[in-house]
């Protein structure tokens, strides 16, 4: 199975001619059509995808499938909701342009839970995305459809957003790598807005060293992005040497020392056990790993700063879709009829309830006590990590509280001890801190994933000291396989 | 009831000049063909991001310091979330914790009295869709989406309809004076919202304040603001000014009154925050200086010093001040050494004759201050009269040709005053009796024999030495 390969032996099969592109795109269509039907992954599968030339660039003649909140011309995105069900637009978006630039191929546009708002991968407008190492579970969202087609082995990468987690999660739950580049490295010009100060661009893939491939294609400063940068300088592929003796890195004890769970379950215990079992073989490579305390109210602070900033960004960037310009138009003569019709119908409860929660946030009358206090409370825990970042390559963690969770079980459901450890990956959103998801061992033959994330603008290191930990285990480049 | 005074504050939008759009890639400029001067960011089409645009920032910086603001350290933008469908985005991105300027001063002139005015802020912001509604339907036009507007909002410091509408057009005249606006109110470039309230003269408190949006014109700002004072003036009269409520009203031109819109208690609460999509950046006083040189002496210190230093009347150095290039035209010729007065005087009757009737820039006509300068300067050494001046002006620009083209041994004047005295004794001999008339006491004849030289050289007599001559021979 080629679309089971990376992308360098995918790029050398093409150039020694023993494979073409031809063969690799219709091998991706039918596994998207299989997995479609198994585990609904995505909105659009694009059956017309035409072959590329093979050249230099690592991706060209490659299939890759797109999140659905990507804008991408001639092809339906939908973020999926129903307010965009029919919106074709007639643009793309900076970072696919420029892997089309590279001769990449789309093949798909994947589901996410509504404008990437939600963990599980629930709330897409044509329905759940299922996991595929369990297909009673959940993926986590919001990038639900992209993890789970790279999971499923039907290309070797697909783009995510991350506002909260949601490329880092769900690459998790389903076993592979999930990252997320310092702030303003990809243009989000063509990402359709949840929270744009939280908001980052990103890439699910099964290896480090193809997330390193594709975000070296896609990165760059774009005019249209006044938030992205020029990392010109800066050759993530070149500069994973594994070298990584000497190097510190951090874990915070409040979230990772089993000893803050009296109650933990056994699959929280074993998550924790195999966290530091796999820390010591980190430690085996030179690497220096410390025990840091962080104020346990600063942490948990964090999921309330996130709900907070993000509803209330997303209220105000979800304002224009009224159904006038683009999607289905309410039928009222009245215009704020013809508006709330639009949006009556269009969101699920679950964004309706977060408008709700972001309106009374931004009230004249209560910004203060909450928006403003949500802002000052984002800065004193960017500061704290900027602090330790000073003396460590990166903060690494255990990703949730264990393997992906069953439909039932729902993502409210949430223990107030384990609270911070689902949410801590919202840190990297609010420092725009690069970080990066690798599967670390399994629970009831489920993948558990480790997070590590460092200071901005330092990627390569922080995909190097990824890529040197994903030498010392054995999940590289897994494909799901159902259990049971 | 005692007297009462007005308080006014005005808002005031003014639609700046660029090339593209304040944070669209869109073209700036005004076009009759709905929706062709639009970016898909202009639409609000999903995933777009605005990119601001660096020269309308310094136009605004520019502003900031031409009305004695402070500038922010840092500057920044706003949202203001609001539904509207003339709203693509659902929300204006504006400023309003840092804007470009604030706490600033000016002096207007309202009659012959300098009158103080301060500044609350201004604040750079973009326009929206413009909306035209027909019997049944209604269109939307994204032209105007994303127009680059300032808004200047003033104290509450002035006192009555004259004031207001003075104060409009001296920002109009400092916007294109500084070249950033055309700020035409006829193409809507110019927009104002007016507080009012009344108060007794002598009292401490502000009287209740009324707001009236949407005022497209000059003459409807002193129209709103009056029919304020008047009705406000009258409920308080007949003892019933708890019936002036804080509200917003808008001005109804057909009828010349203003209408409810509404109270205070439903005024909607826009919900700002800073738009974290542009990210803020540091103003540099290196900057600033530069942005500062780029702002001319402004038209009142111009006005000032043409009355003070050069000796124009008040009404000639406001004709000349009343556009730049005007002044700046007017300014060159004082630099080449025309006499101000004599320069003043071409400029509001010949020049300013001209380029209105052919509607033309003073700038691009033929006659530069240089070739006026030639111009007077023939006069003023007797070469031609004035009459030949004017006709040789028209020349000029006309043919496209030097002064001195025009100045051949047949136009010159005679100035020579042998040659004059000889066709002056000629005439005399031929009109003795007329001589006798005159040596008789009827002196009004003297401009008959002005006539007859004239007659004679066809008009190319000196006039002054004919005089002197005249005057002499006719003596006796």
């Amino acid at each position: 199975m080629y679309m089971e390969k990376s992308i360098s032996e995918l790029h050398d099969l093409l150039k020694s001619g023993k494979a073409t592109s031809k063969e690799l795109i219709k091998e991706s269509l039918v596994k998207s059509h299989e997995v479609q039907e198994k585990y609904n992954a995505f909105v659009t599968i694009c059956d017309d995808a035409k072959d590329t030339p093979v050249t230099d660039e690592l991706v060209s003649g490659i299939p890759f499938g797109v999140k659905d909140n990507y804008s991408t011309k001639d092809v339906l995105s939908t973020g999926s909701s129903n307010t965009l069900k029919n919106y074709v637009p007639f643009y793309t978006a900076t970072v696919v342009e420029k892997l089309f630039n590279k001769g990449a191929v789309m093949v798909n546009k994947t589901v996410l839970d509504e404008f990437g708002m939600g963990g599980t991968g629930t709330t897409g407008h044509t329905g759940i995305v299922k996991n595929p190492w369990d297909p009673k579970r959940m993926c986590a969202g919001s990038s639900a459809g992209s993890a789970c087609a790279v999971a499923a082995g039907v290309y070797p990468y697909a783009l995510g957003s991350d506002t909260g987690d949601s490329i880092r999660k769900p690459a998790a739950f389903c076993g592979i790598v999930g990252y997320k580049p310092t702030y303003g490295m990809l243009s989000r010009y063509g990402l359709f807005p949840f929270a744009s100060s939280l908001d980052h661009c990103g890439v699910l893939t099964r290896s480090v060293g193809d997330a390193a491939i594709v975000v070296d294609a896609m990165k760059g400063k774009d005019s249209h992005d006044m938030t992205s940068w020029d990392s010109s300088n800066i050759n993530l592929t070149k500069s994973l040497t594994g070298e990584v003796k000497g190097k510190k890195l951090f874990y915070i004890k409040e979230i990772a020392n089993i000893d803050n769970y009296p109650h933990a379950s056994k699959e929280l215990r074993e998550h924790l056990e195999n966290f530091h079992h796999i820390l010591d073989k980190f430690r085996n490579l030179g690497v220096e790993i410390d025990e840091v305390s962080i104020d346990q109210t600063l942490l948990n602070a964090i999921p309330a700063v996130y709900v907070v900033l993000s509803c209330a960004e997303a209220t105000s960037n979800m304002s224009n879709l009224t159904g006038i310009i683009f999607g289905p138009r309410g039928k009222s003569d009245k215009i704020t009829e013809m508006m709330k019709e639009h949006r009556t119908n269009g969101f699920s409860p679950l964004i309706k309830r977060r408008f709700v929660i972001g309106s009374y946030i931004l009230q004249k009358e209560n910004q203060e006590r909450y928006f403003k206090n949500a802002a000052r409370v984002r800065r004193l825990i960017v500061d704290k990590m900027k602090e330790l970042f000073k003396t460590y390559d990166g903060l690494i963690l255990p990703v949730s509280s264990g393997p992906a969770k069953y439909f039932n079980e729902g993502d409210d459901a949430i223990d107030e001890n384990t609270n911070v450890l689902e949410e801590h990956l919202q840190i990297g959103n609010f420092g725009g801190f690069p970080s990066i998801t690798i599967p670390d061992g399994f629970i009831n033959n489920l993948p558990v994933g480790i997070n590590i994330t460092g200071n901005c603008y330092d990627d390569a290191n922080v995909l190097n000291l990824a890529y040197a930990l994903e030498g010392t285990m054995n999940y590289k480049g897994q494909i799901a396989k159902e259990v049971e | 009831m005692k007297k009462q005074k007005a308080v006014i504050g005005l808002e005031m939008h003014c639609e700046l000049k660029s090339n593209s759009k304040v944070f669209s890639g869109a073209r700036n400029s005004y076009n009759e063909t709905p929706n062709a001067n639009i970016a898909p960011v202009d639409m609000a089409f999903p995933g777009t991001l605005p990119v601001v645009n660096k020269k309308c920032v310094a136009d605004a910086l520019k502003m900031s310091m031409a009305l004695n603001c402070t500038q922010p350290e840092y500057m920044y933008f706003d949202r203001k979330n609001y539904y509207y469908p003339d709203l693509p985005k659902g929300y204006q991105i504006t400023q309003m914790e840092s804007p470009v300027g604030i706490n600033g001063h000016i002096e207007i002139e309202v009659g012959d009295k300098l009158v103080p005015v301060d500044i609350h802020d201004i604040h750079l912001e973009e326009d929206a869709a413009s909306l035209d509604h027909y019997f049944d339907t209604s269109t939307i036009d994204y032209n105007r989406a994303g127009v680059p507007l300032l808004e200047l909002v003033t104290e509450p410091c002035l006192h009555s309809a004259e004031e207001a509408v003075a104060f409009l057009e001296h920002m109009r005249d400092v916007y294109k004076y500084c070249d950033v606006s055309e700020a035409d109110t006829k193409k809507g470039q110019i927009r104002c919202d007016v507080n009012i309230s009344i108060m007794d003269e002598d009292a401490t408190e502000f009287g209740t304040r009324v707001e009236v949006k949407n005022v497209n014109s000059f003459g409807g700002v002193y129209d709103a603001i009056n029919y304020e004072i008047k009705r406000q003036s009258a409920l308080k009269e007949a003892g019933r000014y708890n019936e002036v409520e804080q509200e917003t009203r808008r001005w109804d031109e057909e009828s010349g009154t203003t209408i409810h819109m509404r109270s205070k208690v439903d005024a909607i609460d826009y919900k700002y925050f800073v738009e974290p999509n542009l990210p803020k950046f540091k103003i540099t006083k290196e900057w600033l200086e530069e942005l500062r040189k780029e702002i001319p002496r402004l038209h009142l210190e111009r006005k000032y010093d043409y009355i003070n230093n050069y000796g124009l009347s008040n009404y000639d150095a406001t004709i000349l001040v009343k556009e730049k290039n005007v002044a700046d035209y007017f300014e060159e010729c004082l630099n080449l050494g025309i006499d101000a007065k004599v320069a003043s005087n071409w400029i509001t009757t010949q020049v300013l004759g001209y380029t209105n009737k052919y509607e033309v820039n003073i700038q691009d006509i033929y006659l530069t201050p240089k070739r006026l300068k030639d111009l007077t300067d023939l006069i003023k050494d007797g070469t031609i009269s004035s009459k030949q001046a004017k006709e040789i002006f028209f020349k000029v620009i006309e043919e496209a040709k030097e002064v001195k083209e025009f100045i051949s041994k047949d136009n010159a004047q005679i100035s020579d005053k042998e040659e004059l005295t000889k066709i002056i004794e000629e005439i005399i001999n031929n009109n003795l009796n007329q001589v006798n008339e005159y040596r008789n006491g009827k002196t009004n004849l003297f401009d008959y024999f002005v006539g007859q030289v004239m007659k004679n050289t066809r008009g190319k007599a000196n006039p002054v030495l004919t005089k002197e001559i005249l005057n002499d021979k006719l003596k006796g």
